[in-house]
């Protein structure tokens, strides 16, 4: 049987694989999306949670550039809790505990809508692959699907190895095949590979769960929501609960440690540092008596909890023994015991900066094969590989996010410019423009782009029109509103007497005036809608400091002006160390920005880089 | 360590003109196989062997060869050096037969260090310290070049950094993960690190202007009235045999400069206008010169004329007073004649005294930019604490303060990112709720 051509193939329907197929339809590609069971669409294998610091950014950029991982997000949060909420704006980051039947159910339904976008249920077993070059996937029927470009996110398939204590099976995630003859196919690209492994906790009956003695974690009173269109929850909201660790539950783990799959050598897999088994953090931190554990609701009428913190891959028998010996967890019951899993993971340098694989035409990964963690990751990354396919099939340039703009600009740089050392994730303080890059405003700085793309849908680009008139129509008029110092102290404001007249905006720079102390003042001022002025209000909160970094931000637009020509022989760059030249070889970096992050560059080396971009300019002038 | 890159350089590294020795260093990945043609039986690396250096079947010279291996050597490459006899004609014939080879060529001015910057066998600040110590012309100063090159600036420049790379990983902690398990309230030990941090750093700034005159030398002017015996004492002081390094004339014809070494310090002594008050308007500027210049210097000797004289203007507290024409005097400790040389010792011991107090306040950091970026990294951390004590909740931007305080101190050696702070977070808190 030989199926229609299409212009782009998403393999996986997972977080990344989702974002993927719904962006390059958006897009204008005629896409289809290839994923082993249609069940599979959105599943939520780890913790039933989304967003997070640094996480909940990528999800919010997500959105302002149409995605629907807010979307679906919103629809089925049980949870919504804004981290941060007593820090400054930079740092706030949403999340909610979601409801899993709820969000894939939210994904089936978003995709299910999506033009130009068909959902195939099969088995990817082999690309069509000529010289390099990829145009379709074979599936295990032996059936052929043509495409301009295939898009790869098949997540901890690779040569999946899953451990519970000494069983060890094959899967990529319980209950599932792994990929193995795509696996071998995609050794013949000769890509560099290497192992990771990650963890998951038991999960619990809650009926089993003694909640009236546990402390618990409500939702917050006023729930800020991920997607730009969303207002408030789609849901009734639940709480969370909290038991601890204690001396009974640490001995239990110590004295049962060489019973560990990971202790008892049978992991050669690097896992991340921020999400340590319980082993982990037993060995690691043997002075800390007690560690907190979040009792997580997987959805508002399944019984499953989640308990986060306790991942490990210790024997079934042992992890009922140490869950039981904690507060509350006394009687529970597993309903499937934790374990650890091993997969390959390709080294991302392999990648360009639009995900596309440099040694194979038409090929992008995106999510955790790149050597990721998180829903958000994967998803974020799932964007950048969809469009990119996309604009590739439709014969259009790439699209490259900057660390200046984005979250997901910041990602994929890291990602493509670093490699990975452990499995990769989202932190704000990977970001060095923070102040700039907010959650609030990701609108701002993305959907405007989104709408070039094609991406944004009708409804957002107007609500997004809306909202910046009001912002513009608002900065208007305080720019109109001036006052002097002595003027100031008479309405009762706290402000250097300089005698320098300050606006409005200017005032607000101020961190004791809030934007209701100009209402007082000038009572026009009110008329505004209130999500204008509180986003007003954050704007001139790091106003100066912004302005401050414009100089490293005009730097950085410099180096990223210098671009790097393709076939540049960094190995005949004269001066440079051979461990400099075999990075950037690997690397091949697109300007001198990203040549600049490289891990061990010198300040003498870029300049001996940009003095043989001087001299490759002069001669191809 | 990688082997050697590029092209190989030859030059002669000890100075040109005839000398007993001289030193031709040959750097590069093809120094050895060039040598070797040239050479029967190279020493191992690390080893040096007495041998001809040889070309179209004639002996050039018996030199010392010495060997060492990448990235064992000064530039980090493979490196021969020959020490042959001092000649211009032998140093002409070695360099002549190795220009002949395609993949070496001289090597430019400053290439051998910049080579070993570039290899990671010294730092930028090093490579500084590595120039003060060639261009060191008295003791103080070596010393200080050899400070500064054995790298001590970077083991000071990297505990602050560790101590504020800890600072900022206590911050991005409760940033990052708000949620988790991790210390609240951060501030008394943040505070602790980046005040220790400033210290530190307050110090080093002072510091860096003693250091400064360590490598430009002191100033000591001598001032007083005209015809109070200063140019003769400055003649006495010049005749002398103190190692006298230049005389110049100076800006104006009415200050002139001798440069010395007092006790291993370079001093620069300034012989000013005679102090006052005259119609002249060509002396009133110049006379006005010389005050300024005087008030400028790190001392001043005052030469009275009469013993009740009063100076021009206040004079500090280690300046000098002495009177003049000590000759025409019943001598004691606080006269002076440039005339019989009495005293002249004993001033020029003064002198030493005071500066060498001075010079033991002498900082590791001796570069203007040093003092810049020190001077940035003290005002961001002042900046960072004073945001974390009137508004704890914004602690992203004292991160951010702190973040261009670090990449400030960077800027002296290498340079630092967020790598190494999440290092520092993980491996000092339990993380993974």
């Amino acid at each position: 049987m030989k199926h229609h051509d299409f212009d782009v193939i998403v393999i996986g329907g997972g977080h990344a694989g989702a974002e993927a197929a719904h962006t390059a339809a958006r897009a204008g590609a005629k896409t289809a999306l290839v994923t082993l069971s249609l069940d599979n669409i959105g599943v939520m294998s780890c913790n039933p949670a989304i967003g997070g610091l640094g996480k909940g950014h990528l999800v919010r950029e997500i959105d302002a550039l149409g995605g629907v991982m807010g979307i679906a997000a919103d629809r089925s949060g049980i949870q919504f809790r804004l981290l941060n909420r007593r820090k400054g704006p930079a740092v706030q980051g949403p999340r909610t505990q979601s409801d899993r039947k709820l969000y894939r159910a939210a994904m089936a339904d978003l995709l299910g809508k999506t033009p130009n976008l068909a959902i195939i249920a099969g088995e990817v077993a082999d690309f069509i692959a000529k010289d390099d070059n990829v145009s379709g996937v074979v599936l295990a029927d032996g059936s052929e699907i043509r495409a301009k470009a295939v898009v790869l996110t098949t997540g901890t398939f690779l040569r999946g190895v899953i451990h519970i204590g000494d069983t060890r099976m094959a899967g990529g995630r319980m209950g599932d095949k792994p990929s193995v003859k795509l696996a071998e196919r995609i050794d013949t690209f000769n890509l560099p590979l290497g192992r990771l492994k990650t963890g998951t906790p038991p999960r619990l009956d809650g009926r089993t769960i003694n909640w009236e003695s546990l402390e618990t974690q409500p939702a917050d009173d006023d729930p800020v929501m991920f997607s730009f269109l969303s207002h408030k929850p789609f849901v009734r909201q639940i709480a969370c609960g909290i038991t601890h660790t204690n001396e009974k539950t640490h001995a239990i783990i110590r004295d049962n440690l060489s019973r560990s799959a990971m202790y008892g050598g049978h992991i050669e897999g690097i896992g991340p540092r921020y999400c340590p088994s319980i082993e982990d953090k037993i060995v690691r931190f043997a002075d800390k008596s007690s560690h907190q554990v979040f009792l997580e609701p997987e959805g508002l009428d399944d019984h499953t909890i989640y308990p986060n913190g306790i991942s490990t891959s210790l024997p079934a028998d042992v992890q009922q023994d140490y869950v039981r010996s904690m507060d509350g967890l006394e009687n529970v019951s597993i309903l499937q015991p934790g374990y650890a899993i091993e997969y390959d993971f390709v080294d991302p340098r392999a990648l360009g900066p639009d995900l596309q694989v440099k040694a194979v035409k038409n090929l992008y990964f995106a999510g955790q094969i790149n050597g990721t963690t998180g829903y958000e990751e994967a998803a974020a990354q799932g964007y950048v590989a969809g469009i990119n396919a996309a604009r590739c099939a439709m014969g259009q340039d790439a699209v490259i996010f900057s660390r200046r703009d984005s979250y997901i600009g910041v990602m994929i740089d890291d990602l493509v410019t670093r490699g990975v050392s452990e499995p990769y994730r989202m932190f704000t303080s990977r970001a060095e423009f923070r102040l700039s890059l907010r959650a609030d405003n990701a609108d701002q700085r993305l959907t405007p782009l989104g709408i070039a793309l094609g991406t944004v849908g009708e409804a957002r680009k107007h609500a997004f029109d809306t909202k910046m008139d009001q912002i513009t129509a608002c900065y208007a008029q305080l720019n109109t509103c001036q006052l002097t110092p002595s003027e100031g102290k008479k309405h009762g404001l706290n402000m250097n007497q300089d005698g320098q007249r300050r606006t409005a905006v200017e005032l607000l720079a101020f961190p004791d005036i809030e934007f209701t102390d100009l209402e007082q003042i000038w009572p026009q001022l009110a008329d505004h809608d209130l999500q204008v002025k509180q986003q007003i209000n954050r704007e001139a909160q790091y106003a100066a400091y912004i302005a401050r970094q414009e100089r490293d931000v005009l730097a950085l637009k410099r180096d990223e002006a210098q671009t790097i020509p393709k076939d540049m022989n960094f190995m005949e760059i004269e001066g440079l160390s051979t461990e400099l030249r075999q990075k950037l070889t690997k690397v091949q970096p697109r300007d001198l920005g990203q040549a600049g992050r490289i891990d061990g560059m010198t300040p003498a080396a870029l300049t001996l880089i940009l003095t043989k971009l001087r001299q490759y300019q002069r001669k191809s002038a | 360590m990688s082997a050697a890159a590029g092209d190989t350089i030859f030059a002669q590294a000890s100075g040109t003109g005839r000398a007993g020795v001289s030193v031709i260093r040959v750097s590069g990945p093809d120094a050895f196989a060039i040598c070797a043609n040239h050479i029967d039986v190279l020493p191992k690396a690390g080893q040096f062997k007495l041998r001809y250096f040889q070309a179209d079947g004639q002996n050039i010279d018996h030199l010392l060869v010495l060997t060492f291996r990448s990235p064992n050597s000064f530039t980090g490459e493979d490196v021969v050096e020959l020490h042959c006899h001092g000649s211009p004609a032998v140093v002409k014939a070695i360099l002549a037969v190795l220009t002949r080879y395609p993949q070496a060529r001289p090597a430019e001015p400053g290439e051998f260090t910049r080579r070993a910057l570039e290899n990671n066998k010294l730092d930028l600040a090093q490579v500084e310290g590595l120039s003060d110590l060639i261009n060191a012309e008295t003791e103080a100063q070596r010393m200080q070049a050899v400070r500064i090159f054995s790298g001590q600036l970077g083991i000071l420049v990297e505990s602050w950094r560790q101590n504020l790379l800890r600072a900022a990983a206590l911050i991005e902690v409760t940033i990052d993960f708000a949620d988790e398990d991790v210390p609240v309230d951060v501030s008394p030990e943040v505070s602790a690190l980046m005040a220790q941090v400033m210290k530190g750093l307050s110090t080093e700034i002072a510091g860096s202007y003693v250091a400064e005159r360590v490598r430009n030398g002191f100033e000591v002017a001598i001032i007083g009235a005209p015809n109070a015996g200063k140019s003769t004492l400055l003649n006495t002081i010049s005749g002398r045999d103190v190692a006298i390094t230049s005389e110049v004339a100076g800006t104006t014809r009415d200050v002139i400069e001798v440069r010395m070494d007092v006790n291993g310090l370079p001093v620069t002594l300034l012989d000013t206008a005679g102090i006052r008050d005259s119609a002249d308007e060509i002396e009133k500027v110049g006379v006005q010169r010389a005050i300024e210049r005087a008030q400028q210097a790190d001392l001043r000797v005052f030469l009275k004329s009469t013993l009740d004289e009063e100076p021009p203007f206040a004079l500090s507290q280690d300046d000098i007073s002495l009177l003049g024409k000590g000759d025409l005097h019943v001598a004691q400790d606080s006269t002076i004649s440039g005339k019989s040389g009495d005293g002249v010792d004993r001033l020029l011991a003064q002198i030493a005294e005071i500066l060498s107090a001075r010079a033991a306040n002498v900082g590791t950091a001796t570069h203007l930019r040093h003092r810049h970026a020190m001077e940035a990294a003290c005002e961001a951390l002042d900046q960072a604490r004073s945001v974390l004590d009137q508004n704890p909740a914004s602690a992203e931007i004292a991160a951010e303060y702190l973040r261009y305080a670090i990449r400030k101190l960077d800027s002296l050696i290498g340079r630092v990112d967020v790598e190494m702070v999440l290092g520092e977070i993980f491996s000092q808190f339990c993380l993974g709720k």
